[in-house]
């Protein structure tokens, strides 16, 4: 789960690091009054979940609460990357003397957080990492025993930092490292983490993202401290009716799983797949071939007959879709059977000739022989392991492509 | 969505008056089936004509009636299930 700027902010301010006075607003007047409650230059910061804000207009200076207010008014309305902005964040233009970077991420290969630390902030610390790494410093932490000051302060030591800086900056980094952990992260990141001319240090910006196995522990935080409904999907567009319906399937039956997405989606050649990483698998391998999905799907953990059927209506009932394919990775405890039974079903409900409707079926495992002797009843054309997902999209693919000639 | 649901497409299942009529035959097969297909009503055994096509093939109904007392017949290979 990705959390807003401003909600990031709060989280910091929470773990107790220091943060600017800074205001979310709604509307240009919100803005204004933020501006004056701050006083001097300001920064106003489209608050969207996506990256590009300065490119795109969506981060602009004030030099007084009316011009706030004026730039406010138009960021407010400014779509990035498809993005409609939550609200924006109204900052003071800081007085930095020196921007750094601090971070934790979650090591998948070491299964712990680690640290990051850079005296080269405010820029991607991707870019820091490949062409200065002399100036990140790294170092993981214990899931279980309490994070000690002394180990945040090895990583920004390693970087060259010392004296002052050094001894200021070890907290903020430790106690990012804390929040990290308490707050089920799986990345928090404060950049630039500013050394003002006073020298203090301040998170001028900061980015969180939550686990989102973790939300349900978490209300605490999501629900009591920053509001959050937990019905906001963070979705950057609103579910479409074919994403509504899917999902609504998908509630109505506690048998196994599917989802559907459509958006960005315009092709002629319906998916139902899934099964271990398949879904984004053969979405891949039909565009690779020039196939042209009409959406992505996923179905699996053993879905009852009327979930599968469901599903392939939605798919089948889609503006432009003239095919299917049904096609997964090896399953384990999806049976092969229910689900031929099921996108037949949808077939035949629909009036659809299965053996026309469905260019492929490719789902070797658990009952495939029963399945078999479904597909072969109704001339559907089917595969088993030995052909590879790559082939069977190909084939899929080349059918639909034959269908337009 | 367009188009009208279909019952009974692939599987369908039958019950002797005489098993469905006792009580206690009938309030196990409500029980032992996971997917529904029997629903006791007015004492009575009954199949659940929307809920065929979701059978497992787990033949716990069949093993809960006296031999030949239930049928679950597979209508795309014409097969009885044993």
């Amino acid at each position: 789960m990705r959390f807003y700027e401003f909600e990031s902010r709060k989280i910091v301010e929470l773990a107790g690091i220091p943060v600017t006075e800074y205001g979310f607003c709604k509307t240009a007047d919100e803005a204004k009054a933020a501006a004056e409650r701050i006083g001097g230059p300001v920064v106003v910061k489209s608050q969207v979940l996506t990256g590009g804000r300065m490119k795109a207009g969506g981060v602009k200076f004030a030099d007084s609460p009316e011009e706030a207010a004026a730039l406010a008014e138009e960021i407010l309305q400014l779509e990035i990357n498809g993005h409609i902005p939550r609200g924006v964040l109204v900052d003071p233009k800081a007085q930095v003397k020196q921007e750094y970077y601090a971070g934790v991420v979650w090591d998948g290969t070491a299964k712990r957080p680690l640290m990051l630390f850079s005296d080269m902030g405010g820029i991607d610390i991707e870019e820091v990492a490949e062409k200065h790494p002399d100036h990140v410093g790294r170092g993981h932490v214990s899931n279980l025993l309490p994070i000690s000051d002394y180990e945040a302060k090895k990583v920004i030591a390693a970087t060259g930092v010392t004296g002052s800086q050094l001894n200021r900056a070890t907290p903020v980094l430790a106690r990012l490292a804390r929040l990290f952990r308490d707050n089920d992260m799986t990345l928090a990141e404060i950049n630039p983490l500013a050394e003002l001319e006073d020298g203090s240090f301040v998170a001028l910006d900061a980015h969180m993202e939550m686990e989102d196995e973790a939300k349900g522990r978490q209300k605490r935080l999501l629900e009591g401290e920053l509001s959050i409904e937990p019905e906001d999907t963070r979705e950057p567009y609103e579910p479409s009716e074919f994403e509504r319906s899917v999902k609504a399937i998908d509630s109505a039956d506690h048998r196994g799983v599917i989802q559907g997405k459509d958006h960005g989606f315009e092709g002629n050649l319906g998916l139902v797949i899934g099964a271990g990483g398949g879904s984004l698998t053969l979405t891949d391998a039909v565009r690779s071939q020039g196939g042209k999905p009409a959406n992505y799907s996923e179905i699996g953990g053993n879905p009852s007959v009327a979930k599968a059927c469901g599903l392939a209506k939605e798919v089948l009932g889609k503006e432009g879709v003239e095919k299917i394919a049904v096609m997964m990775s090896i399953v384990s405890n999806t049976r092969v059977d229910i689900v031929a039974r099921g996108v037949i079903k949808a077939c035949l409900e629909l009036d659809k000739d299965p053996a026309e409707t469905i260019a492929i079926f490719r789902i070797p495992g658990a009952w495939e022989e029963e399945g078999f002797k479904i597909l072969d009843k109704y001339g559907v054309e089917y595969c088993d392991r030995s052909v590879s997902m790559w082939e069977a999209a190909g084939r899929a693919v080349a059918k639909i492509q034959g269908a337009e000639a | 969505m367009a188009g009208g649901d279909l019952y009974g497409v692939f599987i369908e299942v039958s019950i002797e008056d005489a098993v469905a009529s006792d009580a206690a035959i009938a309030a196990k097969l409500e029980e032992v089936c996971p997917v529904d297909i029997f629903a006791v009503v007015d004492g009575k055994a009954t199949v659940v004509a929307e809920n065929t096509d979701e059978c497992v093939l787990c033949g716990l109904c069949i093993e809960a009636a006296p031999s030949g007392g239930v049928t679950v017949r597979k209508l795309y290979d014409d097969t009885i299930l044993e």
